[in-house]
């Protein structure tokens, strides 16, 4: 009895911890020239059920009309991630870079002790689209910072690309925390393990187009899904599917 | 009329500061202000009862610890809480957070 209970309890112990956020489930702002949905509380959204998960605070898909942008605004102590799925973002702070981010880059910025910057799409007739992203730092107030990579996608498919990763001398950008994101691009009837980096740390599953199944969970198109407690898992595509895996310390 | 919310404001970087704290007074229930130093915190807190005490960049790791102390000693029943962002990104839900606030959406 005593030893069922114990295998009982132990089992429960290494069961996954899972969280779904449905696609329609998220906050919304429609500013006309800004479309925007928050998986997590942002600005005026605010849902205490929906605040982070882990060191992972913001991600925002953000569409900005043609011409359009956010004008100068501050930062300070956040790990600001942007990643564009449509069209050019341009970047300007006051640390002096002036740059533009396409489809196939990424771009970091740790903000720290606070830096100003403005974001304007590129085009003048069409949206630009993209994820902005915000990781709480491991460490307040480091010296701002800046950088801007290209992603090297795989030359085979059905392979994860990482594009951020704690290190400066590991593949993609680097931030201030112990959080690793990797792409993945699968045909249909594919699947891709994946290995949770460093123990303490979950990973948020996030959809950019198809339909992938994660630990027997269905997710379609912009749903989000995280799972910790777990060392590793399987993401099945079940039509040629698109996802970001972000692997951030539950606790920091 | 009810009270409003004290919310005190230090940061080293005064333009960022001047934001948080306009963003913060759009609230017509909130009165915020802003000090630059531990010890303007220390006499503002001297002074006027805050609910929240929103501690901003710039600060170093001993000074937070020396600001948090000091303060505490003061207002025991003060919420301290790191801000992080520097805009209207985390701002309302950090105060929300602090107060206990459930339903502002």
């Amino acid at each position: 009895m005593c030893h069922a209970v114990n295998l009982l309890y132990l089992k429960i112990s290494i069961m996954a911890q899972t969280v779904l956020h449905t696609a329609a489930s998220r906050g919304g702002a429609d500013h006309g020239w800004l479309k925007s949905y928050h998986t997590f509380s942002f600005s005026s959204y605010f849902n205490p059920e929906r605040i982070q998960f882990g060191a992972l605070r913001v991600l925002n898909d953000d569409s900005v009309d043609g011409g359009m942008g956010f004008g100068e605004h501050p930062h300070d102590n956040m790990e600001i991630i942007s990643l564009p799925l449509e069209g050019a973002l341009q970047h300007k702070d006051s640390m002096g870079n002036i740059a533009t981010i396409e489809p196939g880059e990424i771009q970091a910025m740790s903000a720290g002790t606070g830096i100003y910057h403005t974001e304007y799409n590129k085009d003048k007739s069409k949206p630009v689209k993209f994820l902005q992203i915000w990781v709480f730092p491991n460490k307040r107030n480091v010296d701002p910072r800046y950088d801007q990579k290209k992603i090297d996608l795989p030359e085979q498919p059905n392979q994860l690309v990482q594009i951020l990763s704690p290190d400066q001398d590991d593949a993609g950008i680097w931030i201030h925390q112990d959080a690793w994101f990797n792409l993945g691009k699968l045909e249909e009837n594919t699947a891709v393990d994946y290995s949770i980096h460093k123990k303490g740390n979950g990973a948020y599953i996030f959809v950019l187009e198809g339909k992938v199944t994660v630990n027997g969970q269905a997710l379609d198109s912009r749903d989000g899904y995280g799972i910790w407690d777990t060392e590793n898992f399987t993401i099945q595509a079940n039509t040629n599917a698109e996802f970001l895996i972000m692997d951030v310390p539950m606790e920091f | 009329m009810a009270k409003k919310t004290e919310i005190l404001v230090i940061g080293t970087n005064e333009k960022i500061r001047e934001t948080v704290l306009r963003l913060l007074n759009t609230n017509s229930m909130w009165q915020a202000m802003g000090v630059g130093t531990v010890e303007e915190a220390v006499a503002k807190c001297m002074e006027t009862t805050y609910e929240v005490l929103l501690i901003g960049a710039g600060l170093t790791d001993e000074l937070e610890t020396l600001l948090i102390t000091e303060i505490k000693a003061i207002q025991p029943s003060i919420h301290i809480i790191p801000h992080y962002g520097g805009g209207s990104g985390l701002l309302f839900a950090e105060i929300y957070l602090a107060l206990g606030i459930n339903n502002e959406a």
